[in-house]
């Protein structure tokens, strides 16, 4: 009985209110990623169309360079590797703009909640459902381009571990240009030097894949990358996406 | 001393202030420029001894290296600019930003281009896919993304703060991108020149080339100063001390 009284007399000196039933950051990050789960399995368009694009530019090379597998099979891991990162950079194009013309991004903004984990929860859903398709994809385009056979297990791996971090470090790029009616061109002039180090390593572990060198510090390097990206890239797209709304 | 620098700090951030003090600095970063790059290219193309492998060709350094030097701080600089407006939200930041970012570009340019012009007499091509060509080329795309965020963006303190994020981003990859860029130069070819190496140089040589990089920053100040300047008078057009400047002329 007091100590309700005691409730009741603080409720008129607390300056911020008590929040009833407030969910747990853990609760609102499995909500957030449900929804995007939900949004994106819609969008089917969004979800094929960077398959075609990787499909589409890998067939390009055996009709501009050579349809030999003498010239083809050496060029193969560079040629599968820019044009799964290409695919992965068109596919980002439209991670937030959807969000931001019905407001939902707003809502995120001023939910409460720390903005970075929730970017966090939108890309990796985009990873699981755009960026996998991509690597189960690879190999069958790895066979067209004759691609040794003990290279295929290697090109799946490093796309899955480099894609993440193509991924991660592309989001900045799109809350950067979220604001923009259309961005592809400019946000692949801001994001593209970004992903050079992703490049290297991606190849550099198919290169020894196919020479029949150990790929081990390759791919440990992408895995490396791949982590930081994880850890420090939440916290930029937040930033982003508060300068593209806001302006703060 | 700490409390006039943290004085000076605070007051840079008005732009009528910004624009008043800096054309007292104006003088001095034009004579030092002046001097510096004049001593440096009288001594250098003149009086330097040549270069008992290389002939006369080498003396393109005492332009591709300054170049080179600032192309890399001139990111620096911006990144540290973008610090100061995202933190402190001082907005003479993004006027210096926005004046950096074009200067920085032409500086990456400058040494790319002396150093085809130099690979030519000396490795006997015009490129190389060289660690650091690769990388200084990579800056330059990387100058070019800021810049084309900028015009792209709008209103200003929008685009202000994403270009500050990006140069941010940027300078925390730089490092990452360098590295990377020499693990695959090395995996790929052994390396048949290293630019790395620094031969030992008579003073008559490394001195003109000092003079030469303390002129090229005495320079990219002057370069700052004129358009950071230019910028505060587009930007506060409507104040009214820039009226009154104006009506003055």
């Amino acid at each position: 009985m007091n100590q309700a009284k005691h409730h009741k007399a603080a409720a008129f000196c607390r300056l911020t209110p008590k929040q009833v039933n407030s969910p747990s950051l853990a609760g609102v990050f499995v909500a957030a990623l449900k929804r995007e789960w939900q949004l994106q399995v819609r969008r089917k368009g969004d979800l094929i169309n960077p398959l075609v694009f990787f499909a589409l530019v890998v067939v390009l090379f055996p009709l501009g360079v050579s349809p030999t597998a003498e010239i083809l099979a050496p060029v193969a891991p560079g040629v599968l590797w820019v044009a799964a990162l290409l695919a992965v950079l068109m596919s980002l194009d439209a991670l937030f703009r959807p969000d931001l013309q019905d407001g939902s991004l707003e809502q995120l903004l001023v939910c409460g909640y720390p903005v970075a984990p929730l970017s966090l929860a939108k890309v990796l859903v985009h990873w699981v459902l755009s960026c996998l398709p991509l690597v189960l994809l690879a190999p069958l385009l790895g066979i067209m381009l004759y691609l040794p056979w003990q290279a295929q297990g290697v090109l799946m791996l490093s796309l899955l571990l480099g894609s993440l971090a193509l991924s991660l470090v592309g989001a900045i790029g799109a809350a950067l240009t979220t604001g923009l009616g259309k961005s592809g061109v400019l946000m692949t002039l801001v994001v593209l030097p970004f992903y050079m180090p992703v490049l290297i390593f991606g190849t550099g572990a198919m290169q020894a894949a196919v020479n029949g060198q150990p790929v081990l510090a390759h791919l440990a390097l992408l895995a490396a990358l791949a982590l930081a990206a994880l850890a420090l890239s939440p916290w930029a797209i937040a930033a982003a996406l508060r300068i593209a709304v806001s302006g703060e | 001393m700490w409390n006039w620098l943290k004085t000076l700090y605070h007051r840079l951030g008005s732009p009528k202030w910004f624009y008043q003090i800096t054309s007292k600095w104006l003088p001095w970063f034009v004579g030092s420029s002046l001097l510096l790059l004049g001593l440096g290219l009288v001594l250098g193309l003149a009086y330097a001894p040549m270069d008992y492998q290389q002939g006369n060709s080498f003396r393109i350094m005492y332009v591709h290296v300054p170049a080179a030097f600032l192309a890399q701080s001139v990111y620096m600089m911006m990144a540290v600019a973008g610090i100061v407006l995202l933190v402190w939200k001082m907005k003479m930041a993004d006027v210096v930003a926005q004046a950096l970012a074009p200067i920085g570009a032409i500086m990456t340019f400058i040494s790319l281009v002396t150093g085809a012009i130099w690979g030519m007499p000396t490795w006997g091509t015009w490129w190389m896919w060289d660690a650091r060509l690769t990388s200084m080329l990579i800056l330059f795309f990387l100058y070019l993304g800021v810049m084309a965020l900028r015009e792209a963006l709008s209103p200003q303190e929008t685009a202000a703060k994403a270009c500050a994020l990006l140069a941010i981003v940027g300078v925390i990859n730089i490092p990452i991108i360098k590295y990377s860029v020499d693990w695959w130069y090395t995996l790929h070819q052994p390396a048949s020149i290293k630019l790395t190496e620094k031969p030992a140089m008579p003073a008559s040589m490394y001195l003109p080339l000092l003079f030469m990089v303390l002129g090229f920053y005495a320079l990219l100040g002057w370069s700052v100063l004129l358009r950071a300047r230019a910028e505060v008078l587009r930007r506060e057009a409507k104040s009214g001390w820039v009226r009154e400047l104006l009506k003055d002329k």
